[in-house]
């Protein structure tokens, strides 16, 4: 059990934090012909594009009720139903998420009942799904806005059904904010291997995994969970939750439809992907393929090659809930200490967590207690760049956002295969830092011992062994 | 803010842009609205000066998607590249604890930073809930002992640019003119030296470092840049300057206008993007400043640098010739980046003119010739149809456009501030035709233009490896 302990100071250094609204424009990213639109002043809208462009690498769509000096203090209902209506006509998206900021919560906003005004004067455009979710960013983290938009997704779209099975082979996703396209794209191989057909929730790897399609410009997603899943969800034989983060989501869900559901607060290391696959067995009544055993197999071997550079390997963590937890599973399943664990907000997952303790704090935090227990690495985001060279440590790069690295959005980390990629690059951190032992030089020794004036430089091999 | 005071700062008499009957800042349409917002503005304006702790003042939305965003360098502290919030909880916004924890966070800040100054930024939520930021940045002030100055620029406020000036406003009212700069060392050849500042050029990804070596050889010394690698001491000193150039930029023209007025320094304003405008600015400095021999030594420089440059760019320019270029900046910036493609005898075929006045137009139709189209609208897809009517090989623009451009397989050159590449001076020359030609000719383009083997419609014709 952790003991959780939230940093006291008055002033944030180096932000761990992303905050609420930015998060639950990411859920809304993962569906298809969908478009987030922040209640908030453009600022909050242009800085969340360039955060998400620069990430993924990727044209964002993503708009703004664009709250003025008069509309902040006037009230700016008008301007959430004049933009539900411009982005409706201009654009016909499926689903809207409209999602509140700081600046609207502060106000007051009523977003519901802005919605139902939009509903009376615009009849023409029921046919656009407003999702409207309250985040704001004095509370929470990119993580649980994120969650936030989910439990609002499913209460707006998904019907209360008694229909569970209908469709024997679909199995629902819902995903976590932890997890990259390339850990969706992993996570529905997985599923297929079993015969079954996921409906991932919200399906980045399907809008923002970086491919180039035939059309120039699109001002929605470009792929993503479509609508008509979603709201079939109710049909599905079970629901898969990854990510602890969700717990009140699939509640939602179980409630509407009766979906069993199985819940995962991780899918990295050995055991992990032991119960996923589990589950997809018994979920399938298939026998475990014999592609996925094989990857268990070479998962096994990874771990035993690499426990010489992990066991004992001091880490630095720092990520929000979800993704800290994973890792320090993982971690902690190879023998690694964690020194450092940071989370810009708390969540009841963390106190569970097999570590003395986690600090609700941001990257200066973690920089103290890195230092302080002698890290050897530290994984966090780009942010954390600086935080690591001036510790001397390599970092790799997890979560949100990575901005000085091409592809990180793509990094598969969970399953058999990903686990065993992360092990390679940990190990090969460790490796790469691994210090010799000082020579010892006899007093005994003559000065001449290896030739006048020459000393043969001779390449060490590295065994495999970092002290 | 009051009101009165941003419509005050709206109404520039020095910008060109005044003369229409609307000011550069309308209201902005819900739905509609790109670009960031006042307080990004700010940030922007003021982040680089190195030396200061840069405090935002609001819950984390503010901060936490934007800190450390900066293609802005310096050459040496870097304290402007820590991240630091106040990151307002839900019980601080409803308590009113706000002002509280900006005194501590301001007091934190410099016990462990030791900062020579400490910004804090004014943002929405604290705007609305009525923190007092001036009066806690006084107390603070004057109990930590170094100066702390408020940036009140909350996001709402309006537009990016507004916030450019109420940064500048800032610095006017409280930071320049409060300290008196060291005299300089004499030369060891005994020219005399000329103090001068820079307003509005941020060293992105160091690009300044291109150009300062000509400002020591000409004995120029620069008291301030505001703000691309400046110091808080500097920006103090700014009203003891002989001249100030404008750097590219209307947003921070009110600093130089109200520095005329208040100190009788003369401004110009020009660009250090292309030979010919480079060239420009350092004439302008030695007009200005009036002495013959410091004319004199500056046309030797420029006949010396302009040789160098144009031998340097010699073979660009072969490759360069005639390629046709669309140029979005959405405003004025344009000018600059228009002179340093004609000086590599590119063809700006369009350009956008959203923020430009009549006289602005006039002026492109001057520079750039009849043809030249002029773009209203800036979204991607009105980009994308110029770009195909015009027939333009490279797409120019900002950060925002990269990704239109990529989606839609066409070249692209960020001249943005996110931007890693410097392309001022002389020197940035070379730079800013090797991103051109890397990207216009590089082999990926008709790689991914190009169909699948086994996509249906083609000839038919069966290659055998």
């Amino acid at each position: 059990m952790a003991e959780i302990i939230q940093s006291k100071k008055a002033l944030a250094v180096n932000p761990l934090k992303v905050s609420q609204p930015v998060g639950a424009s990411l859920a809304f990213l993962g569906l298809n012909r969908s478009l987030p639109l922040m209640h908030g002043s453009q600022g909050c809208t242009a800085f969340g594009k360039v955060f998400f462009v620069r990430h993924f690498r990727e044209p964002i769509p993503l708009q703004t009720t664009a709250m003025d000096q008069v509309s902040s203090i006037m009230g700016a209902d008008e301007n959430v139903v004049e933009a539900l209506r411009t982005l409706s006509e201009k654009s016909r998206p499926e689903i809207i998420g409209l999602v509140t900021t700081g600046l609207s919560e502060t106000q007051g906003t009523d977003i519901q009942r802005s919605l139902k005004e939009f509903r009376a004067a615009y009849p023409e455009f029921a046919g656009v799904a407003v999702v409207p979710v309250n985040t704001p960013d004095y509370l929470g983290c990119l993580e649980s806005g994120y969650a936030l938009a989910l439990e609002a997704l499913l209460r707006t779209l998904v019907p209360a059904s008694d229909c569970a099975g209908r469709r024997p082979r679909q199995v629902n996703v819902l995903a976590s904010a932890m997890l990259t396209p390339g850990d969706i794209e992993a996570i529905k191989e997985w599923i297929e291997a079993f015969g079954l057909r996921p409906v991932v929730v919200p399906d980045i790897a399907d809008s923002l995994d970086g491919h180039l399609v035939e059309a120039e410009f699109s001002s929605l997603t470009i792929g993503g969970t479509p609508r008509a899943e979603i709201e079939a969800m109710g049909e599905s034989t079970a629901t898969l939750v990854i990510g602890p983060s969700l717990a009140r989501a699939a509640d939602l869900l179980h409630e509407l439809t009766g979906v069993p559901d199985y819940r995962f607060a991780g899918l990295m290391g050995l055991d992990d992907c032991d119960a996923f696959t589990q589950a997809l067995a018994s979920i399938s009544g298939q026998p475990v393929p014999a592609r996925i055993e094989r990857q268990r197999a070479q998962l096994q071997d990874a771990m035993v090659d690499s426990h010489f550079m992990l066991g004992f390997a001091r880490i630095a963590l720092a990520a929000d809930p979800d993704l800290l937890g994973m890792q320090v599973r993982f971690l902690r399943g190879m023998g690694a200490e964690i020194v450092a664990a940071v989370s810009p907000h708390r969540h009841d997952s963390l106190a569970g967590l097999a570590i003395e303790q986690v600090v609700v704090g941001d990257l200066e935090d973690m920089e103290k207690a890195a230092r302080a227990g002698g890290a050897q690495l530290v994984i966090a985001n780009s942010h954390a760049a600086d935080t690591a060279r001036r510790l001397g440590l390599p970092l790799l790069r997890a979560g949100f956002p990575q901005y000085d690295l091409v592809g990180g959005y793509a990094r598969g980390w969970v399953g058999y295969c990903g686990s065993r990629q992360a092990l390679f690059d940990l190990a090969n951190l460790m490796l790469g830092q691994h210090h010799e032992l000082e020579a010892y030089h006899s007093r005994y020794w003559a000065d001449d011992r290896d030739g006048v004036g020459q000393r043969h430089v001779v390449a060490s091999t590295a065994a495999g062994l970092v002290h | 803010m009051k009101a009165s005071d941003i419509q005050a700062l709206l109404d520039e008499p020095a910008c060109s842009h005044n003369h229409k009957e609307k000011s550069g800042c309308a209201r902005p349409k819900p739905g509609a609205t790109a670009g960031g917002c006042s307080f990004d503005g700010a940030q922007i304006a003021l982040l680089p000066i190195a030396d200061v702790a840069h405090i935002v003042h609001g819950p984390i939305a503010c901060a936490g998607s934007s800190w450390d965003n900066r293609g802005t360098r310096s050459s040496g502290v870097t304290l402007y590249k820590i991240g630091m919030t106040t990151d307002l909880s839900e019980t601080d916004v409803v308590m009113g604890r706000g002002e509280k924890r900006l005194f501590h966070a301001i007091k934190q800040a410099v016990d462990s930073y030791s900062p020579a100054a400490v910004f804090v930024y004014n943002t929405c939520v604290t705007a609305l809930i009525g923190d007092d930021v001036d009066a806690v940045c006084k107390a603070a002030a004057e109990r930590v002992g170094v100066p702390v100055v408020p940036v009140d620029a909350a996001g709402f406020y309006g537009t990016k640019n507004l916030g450019n000036r109420l940064a500048g406003e800032a610095m006017f009212k409280h930071v320049i003119g409060t300290r008196e700069p060291e005299p300089a060392n004499p030369r060891p050849d005994g020219l005399p030296t000329y103090d001068v500042n820079l307003i509005g050029e941020y060293n992105i990804a160091g690009e300044f470092w291109h150009v300062a070596p000509l400002f020591d050889e000409l004995g120029l010394r620069i008291l301030c840049t505001l703000s691309g690698d400046a110091r808080f001491h500097e920006v103090q000193t700014m009203h003891r300057a002989k001249v100030n150039m404008v750097v590219c930029a209307k947003a921070l023209l009110n600093v130089a206008r109200k520095m005329q007025d208040a100190y009788g320094q003369p401004y110009f304003e020009g660009s250090f993007y292309g030979v010919q405008d480079v060239s420009t600015a350092l004439r302008e400095f030695a007009r200005l400043i009036g002495d013959p021999g410091l004319i004199a030594r500056t046309e030797a420089v420029i006949a010396r640098e302009e040789a160098r440059a144009n031998a340097a760019l010699e073979p660009w320019r072969a490759r360069l010739k005639d390629k046709r270029v669309l140029l979005y900046t959405g405003g004025v910036k344009s000018w600059s980046i228009v002179s340093a493609l004609q000086d590599l005898g590119m063809k700006v075929v369009a350009t956008g003119t959203k923020k430009s006045t009549e006289e602005d137009k006039a002026r492109i139709r001057e520079l750039m010739g009849e043809d030249t189209k002029m773009i209203d609208d800036g979204s991607p897809k009105a980009l994308l149809s110029t770009y195909h009517e015009y027939r333009a090989d490279i797409l120019i623009a900002g950060g925002r456009n990269l990704y239109t451009a990529l989606k839609a397989r066409i070249p692209f050159l960020d001249i943005n501030q996110e931007r890693e590449f410097g392309y001022a001076g002389y020197a940035g020359m070379s730079e800013l035709a090797r991103q051109l030609a890397l990207s216009m000719e590089s082999p990926v383009w008709a790689a991914v233009r190009k169909p699948a083997p086994w996509a249906g419609g083609g000839s038919g014709t069966v290659l055998v490896a």
